[in-house]
């Protein structure tokens, strides 16, 4: 990115929150390590937490711009796709919570595995997903993630270590304990992530999973992306004890601003090396998400607007990474309003597209119900009128 | 081959019919190529064999469950497991159903090949939501990006008067599952061929073992006893072949409905008796065709009678070969009742040989005096 020649920032800084320190003049390195202080401390829980400063680069900021432009685009398409019937069933929206999907991806590889509830359009896109498979997925059609027969609950991507997408609360727990007691098994110097709410938090299978992490020492970070409310219902009326970092009791834990991408880069490093050598640990990633739980809920009748947009105002995860990269000299106002144009466009064209995709042929009722059906027959709704064999 | 047909005939010699002693000769002769000690081993013998072999050939074939490792199997089907392959591929797991399940379907989307071992089938109620929602329908859902090649394992229906939460017999919950394949072994042969296939299945298959099988024995022939042994899934076995009257069982109740086909040869009623073995896919094809034979149906099995495995068996045959009964489809079932513990009751509630020959002949419209009505 060309830098411009340097400006007076103080007019910049007086927005800014007093934890940004001091600043330096960025060469056009855009590689070079930019220190940068986070505005809230991480919490320990049996454990002491890492450093507020967290290094990165004018290349990762710019990179957690352009991601989370994409992916707050993305869901604001997604809503609009619903509301014109577009998209069916359940959407769960991210818009919010980007900097934990961005953060996370910072911190790790696709060798390590990310498993996630329904809320997942992000985290797809975080491992590689394609706006054309997300958008396709969304409205059934064929060139889908999930070739159109997942919907926006059961997106996929095992190439880029992500195993969805699930419809159960706080099924993906164990689920995500087992990807990493197959990591150890085989040795492989890998972590998996497994995300949940606040709502799932209270689940017994996510003890019954910890006490077997814990147990056998598995690579397995669970993160609890806490957006305070678990559909309609929030925290303190769903949880004794709402400090959700501490609920792994001999389990250590962190708390983390979750809205900030470098403060969730900072904990996931930290905690991928923890798991590693210590086994599981705990990140409650305080975090927010805009829009209800789902399309079908107004989100505003269990909290109020003036929370919603308190938080937009304070906390939102792009705009704290915006004001990062014009404090730091690394963009402008302009070049930063042309990235989120060219997100747009991006999500344009991939709607465009994927609304050219057919829906899936009929005969893809009966695919992938077994990897080898051994030519066994099934029905459909009319068993003398649609057999096919499995195959 | 050989061994099939000679296991077939030592089946049916065995079966009590006196004559026959110059075809026995004349398959002994051809027996001739392997060895004819026919080995007698238990079931729960069986199940060990495969499950070693498999842990042998496959290293990311392990087992987890409840006192699977240093209890030796809460049965002994785990016996010598765990000092032959080690804590890491015998994995002993605490009393929580839900999270373990959920670890051996996670682990066996990421490269391994689980079996999973609940104590009973009334337990795993408390995993069913991944059985069901995390595995069985993973591969869908997905469009075939990852699927779950995992076992879950362990003794299903009644044993002997544990009482009403320890007699569930889930094969008809399960089978209705798109996804999920069920397999119900019966005899030892049965117990390590399918228990093989289970393991090198790319799919999630529920195995519904015994408590009561575990210590019977079958006779096996060397080609059982090969490590390479394996029954296809979806494929029934006629135990006994017959021409008047089908009778359908699985599991234990194969063994009562032999017995009923011995009285009712006494009648001059030759039953084929059927071994399902696949529960989900049922070999509706090799069903059908018995009953195009002999005309009538009788289906055995020990859970509730309500939407049970026999429900769906005759569904089948009256959608399929409706012209092709000479009477109604006949159902033996455990009865509509939770399970007593008093011994008496739990002998009502169970099918008993008598009741699979009083059907079979209630099929065949030989007169049979009426029960007295509660």
């Amino acid at each position: 990115m060309a830098l411009s020649t340097h400006r007076t920032t103080t007019a910049l800084l007086r927005h800014l929150t007093p934890a940004i320190s001091y600043l330096r003049h960025i060469s056009t390195d855009s590689t070079s390590t930019i220190t940068v202080e986070t505005s809230v401390p991480f919490t320990g829980h049996k454990i002491d937490p890492p450093s507020r400063s967290v290094d990165t680069t004018a290349q990762e900021l710019m990179s957690f711009f352009r991601d989370m432009a994409l992916m707050r685009r993305m869901e604001i398409a997604a809503d609009s796709l619903y509301k014109a019937k577009l998209i069916r069933g359940f959407c769960h929206l991210y818009d919010g919570q980007e900097a934990v999907a961005v953060g996370m991806e910072a911190a790790i590889t696709r060798k390590d595995c990310i498993i996630t509830a329904y809320r997942d359009h992000c985290i797809f896109l975080g491992r590689g997903g394609t706006l054309l498979e997300s958008f396709s997925e969304l409205m059934g059609r064929k060139d889908g993630c999930s070739k159109g027969k997942g919907g926006s609950m059961h997106f996929y991507k095992k190439e880029g270590g992500f195993y969805g997408g699930h419809g159960i609360v706080g099924a993906q727990i164990p689920l995500g304990c087992g990807l990493a007691f197959a990591q150890k098994y085989k040795n492989d110097e890998n972590v998996t992530f497994t995300l949940y709410g606040d709502g799932a938090a209270n689940q017994g299978q996510l003890f019954e999973a910890l006490n077997m992490a814990a147990l056998w020492d598995l690579p397995a970070i669970l993160v609890c992306e806490n957006n305070h409310y678990g559909m309609g219902t929030a925290e303190w009326r769903a949880a004794k004890s709402p400090a959700y970092y501490k609920r792994g009791d001999y389990v250590p834990g962190l708390k983390v601003d979750g809205m900030d991408a470098l403060a969730v880069k900072q904990a996931c490093r930290f905690a991928k090396e923890h798991a590693l050598t210590n086994g599981p640990i705990i990140l409650e990633m305080d975090t927010y998400r805009y829009h209800g739980h789902s399309m079908s809920d107004p989100g505003s009748t269990y909290r109020t607007r003036d929370e919603i947009s308190g938080v937009r105002q304070e906390r939102d995860p792009i705009e704290r990474v915006r004001k990062l990269l014009l404090a730091y000299d690394i963009a402008n106002e302009k070049e930063l309003k042309d990235i989120e144009k060219e997100a747009r466009k991006q999500v344009d064209e991939a709607i465009a597209k994927a609304k050219e995709s057919p829906l899936p042929e009929p005969s893809e009722l009966f695919t992938n119900v077994y990897v080898k059906g051994y030519g066994v027959e099934s029905f459909g709704a009319d068993r003398k009128e649609i057999r096919a064999a499995l195959p | 081959m050989f061994g099939i047909i000679s296991h077939k005939l030592v089946a049916s010699t065995a079966g009590g019919s006196p004559g026959q002693p110059i075809l026995r000769a004349a398959v002994l002769a051809m027996m001739s190529n392997y060895s004819t000690a026919t080995k007698q081993i238990m079931v729960r013998e069986a199940l060990n064999s495969a499950l070693d072999e498999e842990m042998a050939a496959d290293p990311t074939v392990f087992l987890m469950g409840e006192e699977v490792g240093e209890y030796e199997g809460a049965y002994k089907v785990s016996k010598g497991l765990l000092r032959k392959y080690g804590p890491q591929r015998v994995v002993d797991t605490p009393i929580t159903e839900a999270g373990f399940t959920g670890i051996g379907v996670g682990a066996s989307c990421h490269g391994l090949r689980p079996i999973v071992e609940f104590m009973t089938f009334n337990f795993a109620m408390q995993a069913i939501d991944h059985i069901i929602n995390s595995a069985a329908k993973t591969n869908y859902m997905s469009a075939g990006n990852i699927n779950v090649p995992i076992v879950f394992r362990g003794p299903n229906g009644p044993a002997a008067g544990v009482g009403a939460q320890h007699s569930q017999c889930y094969a008809a919950w399960y089978s209705s599952c798109p996804g999920l394949k069920v397999l119900a072994p019966y005899s030892s042969e049965d117990a390590r061929g399918l228990l093989k296939t289970a393991i090198r299945d790319p799919d999630p298959v529920v195995f519904l073992e015994n408590e009561l099988l575990y210590g019977e024995s079958f006779p096996v022939s060397d080609e059982v006893l090969d490590s390479s042994f394996c029954l296809p899934i979806g494929k029934a076995k006629i135990e006994k072949e017959g021409k008047d009257v089908t009778i359908t069982a699985f599991s234990r109740m194969v063994g009562y409905a032999l017995k009923a086909a011995e009285i009712l040869e006494k009648e001059d009623l030759e039953a084929e008796v059927i071994n399902l073995r696949s529960i989900r896919p049922l070999d509706r094809s090799l069903i059908n065709n018995s009953v195009r034979k002999t005309n009538r149906l009788v289906t055995v099995e020990e859970g509730f009678p309500q939407h049970g495995v026999g429900a769906e068996i005759c569904a089948s045959v009256v959608e399929e070969n409706f012209n092709y009964l000479d009477a109604p489809v006949e159902r033996i079932s455990g009865a509509d009742a939770p399970m007593p513990y008093a011994a008496n009751l739990e002998r009502l509630a169970l099918p008993q040989v008598e009741d699979v020959v009083r059907a079979a002949r209630r099929a065949c419209y030989r007169s049979v005096p009426t029960a007295t009505t509660a």
